[in-house]
């Protein structure tokens, strides 16, 4: 499955870019914040000078006099390298100072401060006009202070803060983007969670999953259920199918095979007899596969889904041995058991059905009046069943060449068989983490075949 | 290229007459070995700064050097009339600065400029490169059999006390007619009232007034005036080692100290300004230098050792303040009160 990005990169990503937007906007506010905040202070700074030259100004012997103060100017230097401009004017005529620094700005009423950021010999100027009235002989005459400074020291002082601003949204960025990540890792904690519990679950755990989840889990966790229950169902119905479709075939076969046994009797000739027994013989043939078809894909069924009880092995020996017991005393055989306790987990329909296939090879393939033993003991931590029989035995055939679907052995061609008790049997053990293995009998005639499985 | 004497006089009447506003008082071309040529105004005599200027052309063989020397004044005067020069140099640090607040000068920067106390440039436009105090010159003889003032205060009472002594032998700046003068006299006046009460004193002495330093200084030594008053340390010092020094001796006032800064700007219709700018870097690499290379004293905040750190006079916009001619004309009717008294 090919994952389409990761929630916890988006969250991550998108937390990311608003905090790099929130920053970004805080840096802009308090950048213009200090400008501002410069921008008055130097308003002030202004203004405080242009006063102590308004108050500096007299009049003597009816002539407006000034001396301008030192402690005005030196202010005004102390703060910034900008330079200064500045225009002593009473009504109309220029007093003082720099001629045409207010031209075009008319000046303003007695007790106005007024502030204009105005442009002079092709530099921006933030300049405060204020008008004070001296009393000059028995006139009194509105003085207007002027004063103006050019604008590089507040921009020196808003960059340098907005560079300080910048710094510290960087490092709320960066800190905002680490908590973003432990935010999301804390937000997906459940989704993982979830998903372990329900990896956790055994094959046949098809139970509604139960947990105490966030909100935004319950239609997830809602929905698995639904689609467990659904599997739950598709299984049951598989199952019914595959028994619905043994049982059809193999009635009507039994039928006509019970038929042909009929006919068998009242047959005549001998060429008759022949070519119904033939018949009942295909029948068998048929019946058997069917039979066998059917076994192999219930196993492959229940292989999917394998469910993990814990099987005592020497039981299922001994009741797999005594099924086959009227089998076996059919040919006179005996079943020798030797068991011990083992226990292994596992599907006991499906370790019933692989025992039986072989012990039916060792009981079909074996001559009359022989013995078969089938063992059961442990080897390390595997658990071990053995089945020898005293029949033709495998006539150099491998494991690998009896185990595959429809293989049968070249020396038995007279016997009734599918060639898939084999396939099932091994099929099965390999499901339970064990093997099968064939070899003739190291300890004289006969067949061996080795059942291994894990010890629970 | 060699400019020829007649080609010289040639220029200079051409120049002269093109420009009748500048009065120059000393004027000499040092030919470079390239085509280059940078025009230097200054308010620093020309046998004081020649040794620079060799120096200079001995690092910079190829640029030539075209000194012209005015008053402070004078040079304020032509710069603001549009006059051409490359860099300009002057010991009236208040007009330089209005100079520059008034965008007549052009920003320069280097690793040299770099190297200056923020006190000693204003906004990359007028640098310092030497840091003068103001001191006062007495003639030994004259002051035979009296204890030497260490403060304005023993000055006053001193002149005070032999009126006959020291009638007509007082010299001081003329701060009506000398930039430095001026600058030197409302540093103080700011500073200190005892500026006013002793040029109440000076003036019943009938003193004389000059337009320079060195011919103050000469006055000293000759015996004429028996106290000069407000000279620049650096011409005193550079006197005494000559013929004659001995017959003077500089006076460490100790109530207080003016330190002004001789500046430098390039003005922004220079023309040469790379030429300028190798220039106005040798100047404050001379004036920083640790060991004197020069007439002038080093670049340093203080006045002197011993006074109380009276820092130099800041470059800002209170220097413009004096020049303000309300405030100039109030300062001046004040000071002529206090000179010229019958
Ligand atoms: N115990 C045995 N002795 C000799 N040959 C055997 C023995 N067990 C298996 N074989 C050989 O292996 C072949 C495959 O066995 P397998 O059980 O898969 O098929 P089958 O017995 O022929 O058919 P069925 O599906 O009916 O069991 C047999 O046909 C036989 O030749
Ligand atoms: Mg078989």
């Amino acid at each position: 499955m090919n994952p389409t990005g990761s929630i916890r990169r988006r969250m991550t990503i998108s937390l990311a870019l608003v905090a790099a937007l929130l920053s970004l906007l805080s840096w802009s506010m308090v950048a213009s914040f200090a400008r501002q905040a410069a921008e008055r202070t130097q308003d002030n700074i202004l203004a405080a000078s242009a006063t102590i030259i308004a108050e500096a100004i007299r009049s003597e012997g009816g002539e407006v006099r000034l001396e301008l103060p030192y402690a005005a100017f030196a202010m005004l230097g102390a703060v910034s390298e900008d330079r200064v401009f500045y225009q002593i004017e009473t009504a109309g005529e220029i007093l003082t100072g720099y001629e045409d620094l207010t031209t075009g700005s008319i000046a303003p009423a007695a007790g106005e401060v007024r502030f204009e950021t105005t442009e002079y010999l092709d530099v921006p100027l933030r300049m405060v006009r204020m008008t004070r009235t001296v009393l000059a002989g028995e006139e009194a005459v509105p003085v207007t202070v002027s004063l103006a400074q050019t604008r590089n020291g507040i921009g020196t002082i808003a960059g340098d803060l907005s560079e300080t601003a910048a710094a510290l949204s960087v490092a709320f960025f960066v800190l905002a983007v680490a908590l973003t990540g432990f935010v999301a890792q804390l937000s997906l904690r459940p989704l993982n969670e979830l998903a372990q519990a329900v990896a956790r679950r055994g094959p046949t755990d098809l139970r509604p999953v139960r947990r105490q989840a966030p909100s935004e889990l319950t239609p997830l966790i809602g929905s698995l259920n639904r689609f467990m229950e659904r599997l739950a169902g598709s299984l049951r119905r598989s199952e019914e199918f595959i028994a619905e479709a043994a049982h059809r075939v193999r009635t009507p076969l039994a039928t006509v095979r019970a038929q042909a046994e009929v006919a068998l009797h009242g047959a005549q000739s001998h060429d008759d007899k022949q070519r119904l027994r033939q018949m009942i013989r295909a029948i068998d043939e048929s019946s058997r596969s069917a039979g066998q078809l059917l076994d192999h894909a219930t196993v492959a069924y229940r292989i999917e889904d394998l469910s993990r009880d814990t099987i005592n092995l020497a039981e299922l020996a001994a009741s797999v041995a005594a099924a086959l017991e009227p089998t076996a005393g059919l040919k006179d055989i005996e079943i020798r058991l030797e068991t011990s306790d083992v226990a292994t987990l596992g599907d006991k329909v499906l370790l019933e059905s692989a025992l039986r296939n072989v012990l039916d090879n060792a009981i079909k393939y074996s001559p009359d009046e022989t013995q078969i033993s089938l063992t059961v003991d442990q080897q390390g931590d595997m658990a071990c069943l053995r089945i020898c029989d005293q029949g033709p035995g495998l006539a150099g055939q491998s494991t690998t060449d009896l185990t595959k679907r429809f293989a049968r052995g070249a020396t038995v061609t007279d016997v009734v068989g599918s060639g898939l008790g084999l396939t099932i049997a091994s099929e099965v053990l390999q499901a339970h983490g064990g093997g099968i293995e064939l070899a003739d009998n190291p300890k004289g005639q006969g067949a061996c075949a080795i059942l291994t499985l894990p010890k629970a | 290229m060699r400019y020829s004497d007649i080609a010289k006089g040639l220029i200079l009447a051409v120049w002269a007459s093109a420009l009748p506003a500048l009065e120059v008082e000393d004027r000499k071309s040092y030919p470079g070995e390239g085509g280059a040529m940078i025009s230097v105004l200054s308010t620093a005599d020309l046998d004081v700064f020649e040794p620079f200027i060799r120096q200079f052309q001995q690092d910079q063989p190829a640029i030539g050097v075209d000194y012209t020397v005015a008053s402070s004044t004078e040079i304020y005067a032509a710069i603001t009339e549009g006059m051409k020069f490359d860099i300009v140099l002057s010991s009236a640090m208040d007009l330089q600065f209005q100079l520059a607040n008034d965008g007549y000068a052009q920003a320069y920067g280097s690793d040299a400029t770099a190297r200056l106390p923020d006190w000693a440039q204003w906004r990359d436009l007028v640098f310092a490169f030497t840091s003068e105090p103001a001191v006062a010159v007495i003639s030994r003889e004259r002051f035979s059999g009296i204890d030497l003032p260490a403060t304005r205060q023993e000055l006053i009472s001193i002149l005070r006390d032999y009126p006959e002594r020291f009638d007509q032998s007082v010299g001081t700046y003329d701060v009506r007619t000398s930039g430095l003068g001026y600058l030197f006299a409302t540093q103080e006046a700011r500073n200190s009232d005892v500026f006013w009460r002793l040029s109440e004193v000076i003036g019943r002495l009938q003193p004389r007034l000059y337009c320079c330093s060195a011919q103050m200084i000469d006055d000293v030594i000759s015996g004429e005036l028996a106290i000069a008053y407000n000279v620049l340390g650096s011409y005193a010092e550079r006197r005494r080692t000559q013929e004659g020094g001995d017959r003077m001796e500089i006076l460490q006032l100790e109530d207080f100290g003016n330190n002004m800064l001789r500046t430098a700007l390039i003005p922004r219709t220079a023309e040469n300004v790379t030429g300028a700018g190798a220039f106005l870097d040798a100047l404050i690499l001379a004036g920083l230098a640790e060991e004197q290379t020069w007439a002038f004293p080093p670049l340093q905040p203080h006045a002197r050792q011993g006074t109380p750190e009276f820092g130099p006079i800041r470059l800002g916009p209170a220097l413009m303040v004096h020049l303000d001619p309300l405030t100039r004309r109030a300062f001046l009717s004040s000071w002529e009160d206090a000179m010229e008294q019958e």
